[in-house]
């Protein structure tokens, strides 16, 4: 009997997951175990399987998803730090009938484009806002975010977050559900199968009321690991996301086709 | 002949813009040049045009949404006055390393920090070495009349398109607030989106179908990489400076002196010129229309031809005076004098100074 080889194996029956051709064959730059390679697919995924592959327009931010255009295979810039918001305000303004889209950690989203991020969601821009809250700034080498938890140690709060000295962790999310220019807020994970189809399903609501012409920003966070940032393994700092960030930052829709969700 | 009207000079930069065929305008406000925006939201520009005009929430978002906007190839439009640019030096930054089209208008105020609302020229250094960080240049236009406010718009788009570079067209508070005559050109169309996909290549507006995506992106973590952008950059603004000088020669021609001005300065020195003919004295004003690439060759040139002095009148503690010392290199004296803080010399003054400092005893 003849030796069975890779591509005897590699053959489209035998297949149960391909990778979207919206993503490139350039190696993820993300520290194994990261959610942002993910997020990162999942938005593609949406994008081809809407067919907008032709449309689509992302706006990427500084940190370390930086390179986020080197990997979705699709028309991107490259925003200074925290002003992707602005960028894509202008984009969608000028070309409506394109489907734009920002990505940003969350010392980009919250804390050096707080204002680009409050006043796009409160004008209400047609745009998609995808959010990675990891509750640390990764790329320079972990030191606090605005979204770091209380006693959370980081390089710049190495005795852990005091929040009389070094304020509050700030859920952005919360705050721009409550402009009237947001249309769906939503919060979810990556760090399972079942929250990886979840936040796809969201991904994909959000790409729709834009293309829809839904009026106002839908804004989606993912909360993420830094594992290399919180000094864990990707398996421990999963375990510890869903222990700490997510009692903090509870997963879930809380502003739906216009509407704020009750809590029950 | 085109449409004569009688208009503020933020007036018709505003008015230049939807004749251009500018697609966005973004701005915040900021005295003395709010006229502009106000007399965009005024003339609906959407309805004649379908130009959109956005006010922003900072000059920092202004400036990152013409970043957005130029990137997919639409002509994009900011202005604001000093403390306002001094914000946009990141984003203008971003967009030459970038190599985004676009268009910033100063109308400069004295300074430094809020200063006051008043004309002054001392945005000079920011305007010609660059402004934020990084080796780069931007064009910079400076109009001395209501009517160059006007026709400095479509050339500096030009020049944005042409060389893939925001420009800068500077400005000051006298030339932003005074009323003039002015010819307005006829509306150029706005492009449509088609032609802005096929003209501009490189623009973000959507992966065209079998063709690759495009990324507009100032970073490349690899430092040979980058080392050859900033050469191509360089190579950039060497034809800058070879081909898009430009520059105004007045009385220059039997003149012993010469008076090198730009903007209110030049207008102000023109007078000056008269004054000092009739005191015999023979003056002439060279005046920089561009500021960025500085005409070194004229300069040069009336060195050689042996004139005695130059003095350099600016509304600043004396900024271009360094630019026009480097380009005599000692062959003749230099000297500044100017007004500033929003203080505005007189053709008397000027004279003055311009018998005390350069003529001498
Ligand atoms: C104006 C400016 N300030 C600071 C920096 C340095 N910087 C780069 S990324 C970053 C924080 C990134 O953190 P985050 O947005 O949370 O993204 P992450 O890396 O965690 O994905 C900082 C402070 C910069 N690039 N530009
Ligand atoms: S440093 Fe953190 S956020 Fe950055 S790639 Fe590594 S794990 Fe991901």
């Amino acid at each position: 009997m003849a030796e069975i080889t890779l591509q005897d194996i590699i053959k489209p029956e035998n297949q149960v997951y391909v990778k979207t051709k919206l993503m490139t064959d350039k190696n993820l730059s993300y520290c194994p175990g990261c959610g942002h390679g993910t997020a990162h697919r999942l938005i593609m995924e949406v994008v081809e399987e809407l067919g907008q592959e032709n449309d689509a327009i992302g706006i990427a931010p500084v940190g370390c998803s930086v390179l986020a255009y080197e990997f979705m295979n699709v028309d991107m810039q490259e925003a200074a730090h925290g002003r992707a918001p602005a960028l894509a305000t202008a984009v969608k303004r000028l070309w409506p009938n394109k489907l734009v889209f920002s990505y940003q950690g969350d010392g980009d989203l919250a804390a050096i484009g707080t204002a680009e991020t409050i006043h796009a969601c409160n004008r209400g821009e047609q745009i998609v806002m995808v959010f990675i809250n990891n509750g640390i700034y990764g790329m320079t080498g972990g030191q606090m975010a605005p979204t770091t938890l209380p006693g959370m140690k980081t390089s710049t709060s190495p005795y852990g977050r005091d929040l009389q000295s070094m304020g509050n962790p700030l859920k952005m999310t919360e705050l721009v559900a409550q402009l009237p220019g947001t249309y769906y807020v939503t919060r979810q994970a990556v760090h399972t199968p079942s929250a990886v189809r979840k936040a796809k399903r969201c991904i994909r609501k959000a790409f729709q009321n834009q293309l829809d012409g839904k009026p106002g920003v839908s804004f989606i966070e993912i909360v993420s690991n830094c594992n290399s940032g919180w000094k864990m393994e990707p398996v421990a700092s999963n375990i510890w996301m869903e222990e700490n960030m997510f009692p903090y930052y509870e997963l879930g829709d809380l502003k739906v086709d216009g509407q704020l969700v009750e809590k029950k | 002949m085109g449409e004569l009207r009688l208009m503020k000079g933020n007036e018709a930069l505003a008015e230049a813009a939807i004749r251009a065929g500018v697609d966005g305008y973004f701005g915040y406000p900021i005295t003395p040049q709010s006229e502009v925006i106000e007399y965009l939201m005024a003339e609906k520009p959407f309805e004649r045009t379908g130009m959109v005009v956005l006010q922003a929430e900072s000059e920092v978002a202004s400036i990152n949404m013409l970043y957005g906007g130029g990137g997919t190839g639409k002509k994009v439009m900011t202005s604001s006055s000093s403390p306002g640019i001094s914000l946009m030096q990141e984003g203008l930054s971003y967009m030459a390393g970038a190599e985004i089209p676009c268009v910033v208008a100063n109308v400069v105020r004295g300074g430094p920090g809020l200063g006051d609302i008043q004309p002054a020229q001392s945005d000079y250094f920011q305007s010609v070495k660059g402004g934020g960080h990084g080796d780069y240049r931007l064009p910079v236009l400076a109009p001395a009349s209501v009517q160059e406010m006007s026709d400095f718009v479509p050339l500096s788009f030009d020049l944005a398109f042409k060389y893939r570079t925001p420009v800068l067209i500077v400005s000051d508070g006298l030339i932003g607030q005074m009323m003039e005559k002015v010819e307005l050109f006829d509306t150029i169309p706005r492009l449509t989106d088609e032609e802005v996909i096929a003209r501009y290549p490189w623009a973000t507006n959507g992966k065209p179908k079998g063709k690759e995506r495009r990324i507009l992106t100032s970073l490349d973590l690899d430092p040979h990489k980058l080392e050859k952008h900033n050469f191509h950059l360089q190579d950039k603004y060497k034809q800058i400076r070879e081909e898009e000088v430009r520059y105004e020669m007045i009385d220059c021609d039997d003149a012993d002196y010469i008076i090198i001005a730009y903007g209110s300065s030049a207008r102000i020195s023109q007078k000056t010129l008269q004054l000092a003919r009739e005191e015999g004295i023979k003056v002439g004003l060279l005046r920089p229309i561009t500021l960025w690439p500085f005409p070194k060759q004229p300069i040069d040139d009336l060195v050689n031809k042996g004139v005695k002095g130059f003095l350099s009148v600016e509304m600043s503690a004396g900024q271009m005076v360094e630019d026009i010392r480097l380009t005599v290199r000692e062959r003749t004296k230099v000297e500044h004098f100017g007004r500033y803080g929003g203080v505005i010399h007189s053709p008397e003054e000027v004279l003055e100074a311009l018998k005390n400092k350069i003529i001498g005893d």
